[in-house]
């Protein structure tokens, strides 16, 4: 502020005390945001030194071992990879669809801005509440038992605002003026869709159909009750190890039991686990960043 | 000429499909709804016994429900645990992630403000079970060293990790509220010569006022609803705590940690489904207030 470049311009106290409060202000909420890097920076670090001894190509592959205080978790990684991809068969379809409904469909009407509240409170209802809701709808209501099914059918209504959220932000970005030509030369509505508002959406589409794996895979509480076990039996490398009235193990129930329920654990096995779930889904989450970031550098409108 | 006609079946099949399309976009409320209900449900049973009463489920701590004799479910000390954890964690987050917000919002160049951003969604990602995880390894082991608490899991270490994981919500919501004050606001106060720290204080703060209470409002649905992170991270004792090194158990918890043992249809079972009730209504009521707050500004 107060350079002596100028001529006309001289540093008076009162200018001087003004940068030093900008600087502070600056330097007090750069601390502030800091402060919020630097512990995830700390744990992954943590994480990652205590895991090491552990993590290794056969940990991914090899079954636990010894009343699971030995050996991998290839079981938890294929039940996770499971209920992952039914969920998203389920979530995907009923979210893009729902999302072309509010963004293509709906006027600014009292019973659409009811789903538009529906949508927010679903994001909002506690994971444990949509285990509840699994277990009484799923499992024992629609008689799906403990399974694949009940859990997945839970993660994906767990799962569904977060399509439904980023669908929306990619169909609201296509220009209306496309939508418009495409009507001038007698398109109906749903031929507009599909060949003008779906294509360039799509890649924004997929970055929330990423997000919504990421945020599966990751979830405990709502798969816990409703078709994730402690252990279960599985041949090493068997990727078809679960039918889809079984229940399973999971990649975070797995890193729950381990570190709370089993006593005598080798110490850098849970630390591996967590590392590993930890390390799928923010890899996860970059793939669907580094998608929109180069989206948005190679958009033309 | 003759006009080109669409087939009976290409305008059925669109006709099918709109209504699919229709379907699905209502298919929020039937979910919101179907939640309610079905854990309703479960609950409702409950109410009628005469063993059981509403006033002493709300206002008791006393919580036994496997006690042979006179079995008693009273979840105050769990609304106490639940209020104290994230009264902390809000305490914690609400500085930090109104600090950073406005950081990234007023203070910082472009790329630094697109890595904070990518951070934070980072941040967010991260799942609920690995920050319990942490609480339960990291946390635990430095708050016996630095503190001397006789256990490590407790108020402090779950606020520590429900501030860490509500911090993200706080920061993005608010940098939207404060990227909605109109930019002549700040030219003129720029304009008056005024410092940008006097700007975001007398200015931006007051405009954005609301905005930012809606932020706040999330995370605290975020840190109410949140279940594996302290499940893990806060000890398991059911009383009222007395001091921030007190161990306490959540109403998200004591669900999580009881849901396994108690039989279907005992009561046991339904009053764990009743606090759920009680769960989705708090977080409905704290989520519809931010809602209408948010909306609020996007109507001015």
């Amino acid at each position: 502020m107060s350079s002596s470049s100028s001529q006309r311009f001289t540093a008076t106290p009162l200018s001087r005390r003004k940068a030093r409060q900008e600087a502070l202000a600056r330097w007090i909420f750069c601390g502030m945001a800091v402060a919020m890097i630097v512990p995830l920076l700390l744990i992954v670090g943590y994480l990652f030194e205590r895991a090491w001894p552990s993590l290794s190509l056969s940990f991914l592959l090899e079954v636990p071992a010894r009343g699971m205080t030995e050996g991998g978790i290839w079981p938890a990684l294929v039940g996770t990879i499971y209920l992952v991809f039914l969920s998203l068969a389920v979530s995907a379809p009923i979210g893009i669809l729902a999302a072309v409904y509010l963004n293509e469909y709906a006027g600014d009407h009292w019973f659409n801005r009811l789903i538009n509240l529906a949508v927010i409170n679903l994001a909002g209802v506690p994971s444990i509440v949509h285990a509840l809701f699994g277990l009484g709808a799923f499992v024992y209501a629609a008689r799906f038992g403990y399974s694949i099914v009940s859990a997945s059918l839970t993660l994906a209504i767990m799962t569904l605002p977060v399509i439904i959220a980023s669908t929306r932000e990619a169909l609201a970005s296509v220009p209306r003026s496309f939508r418009e030509a495409c009507w001038n030369v007698g398109a109906t509505r749903w031929q507009t869709i599909r060949a003008v508002v779906l294509p360039n959406s799509i890649s924004g589409i997929l970055t929330g159909v990423i997000l919504q794996v990421s945020r599966a895979a990751g979830e405990t509480a709502p798969i816990m009750f409703t078709g994730a076990v402690f252990y279960k039996v599985v041949q090493k490398g068997d990727f078809f190890a679960y039918g889809l009235h079984q229940q399973c193990m999971a990649l975070s129930m797995h890193l729950y039991t381990l570190s709370t329920q089993v006593p005598g654990v080798k110490e850098s096995i849970p630390f591996a686990t967590a590392v590993v779930l930890l390390g799928a889904v923010l890899l996860v989450n970059a793939t669907a960043i580094a998608l929109r970031v180069y989206l948005r550098a190679r958009k033309r409108w | 000429m003759r006009r080109a006609r669409r087939g009976l079946w290409a305008l059925a099949g669109e006709r099918l499909l709109e209504g699919l399309i229709y379907l699905c976009g209502i298919s929020a409320i039937v979910f919101v709804l179907g939640i309610f209900f079905f854990v309703f449900r479960e609950a409702f049973p409950v109410l009628g016994k005469e063993n059981f009463s509403l006033t002493q489920f709300l206002f008791s701590e006393q919580w036994y429900p496997t006690s042979a004799t006179n079995k008693r479910y009273g979840v105050l000390a769990m609304i106490a645990g639940t209020l104290s954890v994230t009264a902390l964690a809000m305490v914690l987050a609400v500085p930090f992630g109104l600090g950073a917000a406005i950081y990234i919002s007023e203070f910082c160049g472009s790329r630094v403000k697109e890595t904070l951003k990518i951070v934070i969604e980072l941040l967010a990602a991260i799942p609920s079970v690995v920050w319990g995880f942490v609480g339960l390894t990291v946390m635990s082991r430095l708050i016996v060293q630095y503190t001397g608490a006789p256990v490590g899991v407790n108020i402090l270490n779950g606020g520590i990790i429900l501030a860490l994981m509500s911090v993200p919500i706080i920061v993005s919501i608010g940098e939207d509220a404060l990227k909605a004050v109109p930019d002549q606001y700040r030219e003129a106060g720029i304009a008056l010569g005024a410092t940008r720290w006097q700007l975001v204080w007398r200015v931006l703060l007051p405009a954005a006022k609301t905005g930012l209470l809606a932020a706040v409002l999330l995370g605290v649905g975020r840190a109410v609803g949140e279940t594996m992170a302290v499940l893990m991270a806060t000890g398991h004792a059911v009383h009222i705590p007395h001091s921030l090194l007190d161990s306490v158990r959540t109403l998200t918890a004591n669900i999580a940690a009881e849901l396994g043992e108690a039989p279907e249809g005992s009561d046991h079972y339904r009053v764990l489904f009743l606090t759920g009730v009680l769960l989705f209504t708090l977080t409905f009521i704290v989520n519809l207030t931010a809602d209408f707050i948010v909306r609020g500004i996007r109507k001015k």
